[in-house]
């Protein structure tokens, strides 16, 4: 209001050199409606479309960044959790084959430590069966011996000597025989 | 560009007349092209005479500018409405609609969301409009067989009051009439400089409103007169000589014109947004 008031002070002011800053109170009441049926239309049909649209937008794009976010965060932790699982997994495979190999080791020694034992006692009962029939060699030899002795001298006794001196020999070398 | 400068020779040639008639220093030629009238000059093709209307005794006779503007209006309204028909496919805009778009996006993000801060919202229609509206206006300037409607004061003093309007109603919404009032004087002040600072403020807001009507007015109305100055040099020294000079001077204050449409619409909603600010945070 004031500024239309001293604007138009100003042109009478300066009425006479040329009317540039005469005010034409209708060209304002003409502006001002115009302004104001632009204003409404405009409101109405193009700027709310164009700045929901434009916030829509914006929204989409700030809930779709937020969103990949989200999905790299998941990611990452499915990726620590594999991760994790493989340490574990790795972990264990080594334990296992660790626990394996000792249990080998220890599986060896016993094998090893049995088919000794084993080796051992046959070859001891080898050598106890070699001296029982050594024992039992001789001893048949013994008795052979003593059989074929006894045979051999019943025949030169019974063909050579007479009793006495049979005797004497019989005697004589059984003893001898025994001394063996 | 071209075009436009072979129309404002046009209408340079076409004054000839008036400006040897009246003794080559009569710069009223100038300020017929400049000024507001009741005709449209399509030289040579015509004059469209517009009608003069009444309205409780107020002169509301549609004029040029009255004219121009609305054309300006529908242009705006056509040019807004494709724009907004292009959200309406896909959210991603193609063609106008990206053009205005970036328009939007600065006016939104520069302008109006720094000045006013919160609530900025319900202002963007009126600043987006304000500004598409003196940034077509301006442009509509360079075109042949247009006019500057902001060179008209009128027209730059009918948009200062609605920003007048508008910053002193978000001030009052912001904080009650009575509150608001208050608020203009700086608190902390001795009692005995209120009765200088009251009338001051009240001057203040005046003032603000006045400043953006002139410095629209002046800055679009002296481009003009410049051109047709420099035009006008070529009749008032009689000879052909001077023309390369004046064209060139006159497409460079052309392309001037270019950048000042641009930087004073900017300038005007600027100020208009921090206005605004102003007005709604006044208690500090």
């Amino acid at each position: 209001m004031l500024t239309v008031f001293s604007l138009s002070i100003i042109a009478m002011a300066s009425e006479g050199g040329g009317s540039l800053i005469d005010v034409n109170p209708g060209v304002i009441f003409w502006t001002v409606v115009t302004f104001l049926i632009l204003l409404l239309i405009l409101k109405k049909f193009a700027w709310k479309p164009i700045l929901t649209a434009l916030e829509q937008r914006e929204t989409a794009i700030r809930e779709s960044l937020e969103k990949a976010e989200r999905a790299k965060e998941d990611a990452q932790k499915v990726l620590d959790a594999n991760q994790a699982n493989l340490a574990k997994a790795e972990e264990e495979s080594k334990q296992i084959i660790n626990q394996s190999r000792a249990y080998a080791e220890k599986l060896k020694e016993q094998i090893i430590q049995e088919s000794k034992e084993n080796a051992k006692k046959m070859i001891d009962e080898a050598a106890a069966e070699i001296d029982r029939k050594k024992d039992a060699a001789f001893d048949e030899l013994k008795n052979q011996v003593a059989e074929i002795a006894v045979k051999a001298a019943e025949k030169i006794l019974r063909e050579t000597l007479d009793n006495e001196t049979r005797k004497k020999l019989v005697d004589k070398y059984i003893g001898e025989i025994g001394k063996n | 560009m071209f075009l436009s400068k072979t129309s404002e020779v046009a209408a340079a040639a076409d004054t000839l007349k008036k400006a040897v008639q009246s003794s080559n220093s009569d710069p009223s030629w100038i300020m017929h092209h400049v000024l507001d009238s009741n005709s449209i000059n399509f030289e040579p093709f015509g004059t469209i005479y517009l009608p003069h209307l009444q309205l409780f005794g107020l002169d509301i006779s549609i004029t040029k500018h009255v004219f121009f503007i609305w054309i300006i209006a529908i242009v705006l309204i056509v040019f807004a409405l494709i724009a907004a028909k292009g959200y309406k496919k896909s959210l991603v805009p193609k063609g106008i609609s990206n053009f205005l778009e970036i328009i939007i996006i600065f006016i939104r993000d520069e302008i109006v969301k720094p000045s006013i801060g919160k609530g900025y919202e319900s202002y963007l229609p009126y600043m987006l409009t304000l500004f598409m509206f003196i940034l077509l206006s301006n442009l509509f300037g360079l075109i042949p067989y247009s006019t500057t409607v902001t060179s008209n004061i009128a027209v730059t003093a009918a948009l200062a009051g609605i920003s007048f309007v508008v910053t002193q109603y978000s001030g009052m919404k912001s904080y009650g009439v009575l509150k608001y009032f208050k608020n203009l004087i700086p608190s902390g002040m001795p009692g005995w400089i209120i009765p200088i600072i009251i009338p001051l403020e009240i001057l203040g807001l005046f003032t603000k409103p006045f400043a953006l009507c002139i410095r629209l007015f002046a800055n679009m109305i002296a481009g003009h007169i410049v051109i047709f100055s420099l035009l006008g040099l070529i009749f008032i020294m009689h000879t052909i000589y001077v023309a390369p000079v004046s064209v060139g001077f006159a497409l460079f204050i052309e392309m001037l014109e270019l950048l000042v449409a641009l930087i004073q619409a900017y300038v005007f909603t600027m100020l208009t947004a921090l206005f605004i600010g102003m007005a709604k945070h006044s208690d500090h």
